[in-house]
């Protein structure tokens, strides 16, 4: 459930009755159009041509979905984007977690000038930076590998600064106490702090997750080759490919891309929610 | 706390900082470099001084790209504002169906970009998708939506308002949370009806929450590409040529790398004007709610 709601007092008949049926009408305009999705998904192509409008398929047929896995190679599509998306979420988490340390609870000279910078990164998106990166990588021939897509994700401003946030409530003692039997600092980062840090860096892991499974942009100005393609792209690829009405293997791509997300959405709605609507 | 060693602090930030400047401050010191020189990444990059920025503001081109991009923006943050903004007050009740509801509104901000642009192209269809061809029966609107000059950018307005709208709703929500509830039964306990509690305490102590969801979405709404790219390619006759999208033609079709990256210095400093402004008006807002 998205939010706790107020409790409100009960009575007032007529305006949860207008509420209910108001929600109703949003619930059809965000839901309708996915049943739109998955009807058409299990259309033929003559069924489309003649009953365009027809809400659902006349004789349920799963030729669309086997026409998208026979063009696309959607299990290698799929391997090559939940990897690279897992490996930017990690390598977020793994880096984040010092930065975040040594902006929250040490203090050296130098430490605003290191704050100052990850602020000032936040400013800035992939959409002003992809020119001048698509040059650097080109120039050292890393165009169309995987190197390209993760490594300038690899460390998140916005990362960096949640963990720096919910560090700061960490009360001194507690790595006091560690420094005291032994720890080392990496220690101290991954094997104390880490735990406690737990539902940050779980928000944290499936906001850049999903984040980065359904980007379009990156991989798309990154690669120009088939073999690194990701899910995104190959679905998009569908519509361009082949002539005239082919919107039922569209439609089947389109579900076989959001199926994981939705899923995933469902399990971990809280985490996604909170992680979203938390104000830095 | 003392780090136990000077060192230290730098070891576990370096990565972090390495990275950062890497790939986010280093390539807007490119990109002003860059566009100074002509160059097609097959001959040798020539010295042009000023000369990229003067061919995009000629015959208006740059100016019409930012109008376009400002425009497409202010459609998406008011649309998105306003139903979330209503839809935070509809649905912040107890029950399974208003979660249920609420969780339907955000998963469009959970999907692919890609998925929802094509979903709706397929929507939009003039002749056999099921709004187009519902608004054919209808009478309404011209022969198809994205092929229409005049309405292809408020159209793609329309789907990024459907797929941003359970964002601006899910802040909304956590900022109606923090309004305390004793405010509001000192206010009931006063005689101030449902809509007179809206207007004169929930809505004002929501003001900071309207202006961190205006600013963030108008950011977001101002980067836009993935719905440009599938849905219209720019077209028909430039009218959804968006900044983004206008800097990916420079670099991929027209191979100039000069104009590209002139593109994206005027786009990251107009972003930033944008945000900078935006934050401004917000804390104004919210200072003199206080």
């Amino acid at each position: 459930m998205i939010a706790r709601p107020h409790g409100r007092q009960p009575g007032l008949r007529a305006e949860t009755v207008a509420a209910g049926a108001l929600a109703c009408l949003a619930a059809a305009v965000w839901l309708l159009p996915y049943a739109w999705m998955v009807a058409t998904s299990f259309k033929t192509l003559p069924e489309i041509v003649a009953h365009p409008t027809a809400p659902l398929p006349e004789h349920p047929d799963t030729g669309a979905y086997r026409e998208v896995f026979a063009t696309l190679p959607v299990a290698r599509y799929m391997a090559v984007t939940v990897f690279m998306a897992g490996v930017i979420a990690l390598a977020q988490i793994a880096l984040a977690l010092p930065a975040g340390y040594a902006l929250a609870k040490l203090r050296f000279v130098g430490r605003g000038f290191a704050f100052g910078t990850v602020l000032a990164c936040l400013l800035v998106p992939a959409q002003a930076t992809f020119v001048p990166v698509f040059l650097l990588f080109a120039k050292v021939h890393l165009v169309n590998t995987m190197t390209a897509l993760v490594l300038p994700f690899a460390a998140s401003a916005l990362g960096t600064f949640l963990v720096r946030q919910a560090m700061v409530s960490v009360p001194d003692e507690m790595i006091e106490a560690a420094r005291m039997d032994g720890a080392g600092e990496w220690t101290i980062v991954y094997r104390v702090l880490a735990p406690m840090l737990k539902p940050t860096l779980v928000s944290l892991f499936l906001v850049s997750f999903v984040f980065h499974y359904n980007d379009y942009f990156w991989p798309l100005v990154m690669t120009t080759d088939d073999h690194v393609r990701t899910l995104p792209l190959g679905v998009a690829l569908l519509r361009e490919q082949g002539t005239g009405v082919r919107w039922h293997i569209v439609m089947a791509g389109n579900v076989v891309l959001s199926l994981p997300v939705l899923a995933l959405f469902a399990i971990a709605q809280k985490h996604l929610v909170r992680a979203v609507s938390a104000r830095g | 706390m003392r780090p136990r060693s000077s060192w230290h602090p730098w070891a576990l930030l370096g990565p972090t900082l390495a990275l950062l400047a890497l790939f986010f401050l280093v390539p807007i010191g490119v990109a002003a470099y860059e566009s100074l020189f002509s160059w097609d990444m097959l001959t040798p990059p020539r010295y042009v001084g000023s000369a990229n920025y003067a061919a995009l503001a000629a015959h208006g081109e740059l100016l019409r790209v930012a109008l376009r991009t400002l425009g497409y923006s202010v459609l998406v943050v008011t649309g998105t504002m306003t139903l979330g903004l209503a839809l935070a007050l509809l649905l912040d009740r107890p029950g399974r169906f208003f979660g249920f509801v609420r969780a339907s509104v955000f998963s469009a901000y959970v999907v692919s970009w890609v998925a929802v642009a094509l979903l709706w192209m397929w929507l939009l269809d003039g002749n056999s998708g099921a709004l187009g061809g519902l608004m054919r029966v209808l009478g309404v609107g011209p022969l198809s939506l994205l092929g229409d000059p005049r309405w292809a950018l408020p159209t793609l307005a329309v789907v990024g308002v459907w797929k941003l709208t359970g964002y601006a709703m899910v802040v909304f929500l956590a900022g109606l949370q923090a309004v305390p509830r004793s405010l509001l039964e000192a206010a009931a306990l006063d005689g101030a009806g449902p809509g007179s509690r809206l207007r004169h305490v929930t809505l004002p102590l929501l003001a900071p929450t309207a202006a961190f969801v205006a600013t963030t979405s108008l950011v977001t709404s101002f980067q836009a590409f993935d719905v440009v790219r599938i849905m219209t390619q720019g077209g028909p006759a430039r009218a959804t040529e968006l900044f983004v999208y206008a800097i990916y033609e420079q670099i991929f079709l027209n191979l100039s790398v000069g104009r590209a990256s002139a593109l994206t210095l005027v786009f990251f400093l107009l972003l930033l004007a944008v945000a900078g402004l935006q934050l401004r008006a917000g804390r104004a807002r919210s200072g003199v709610s206080r």
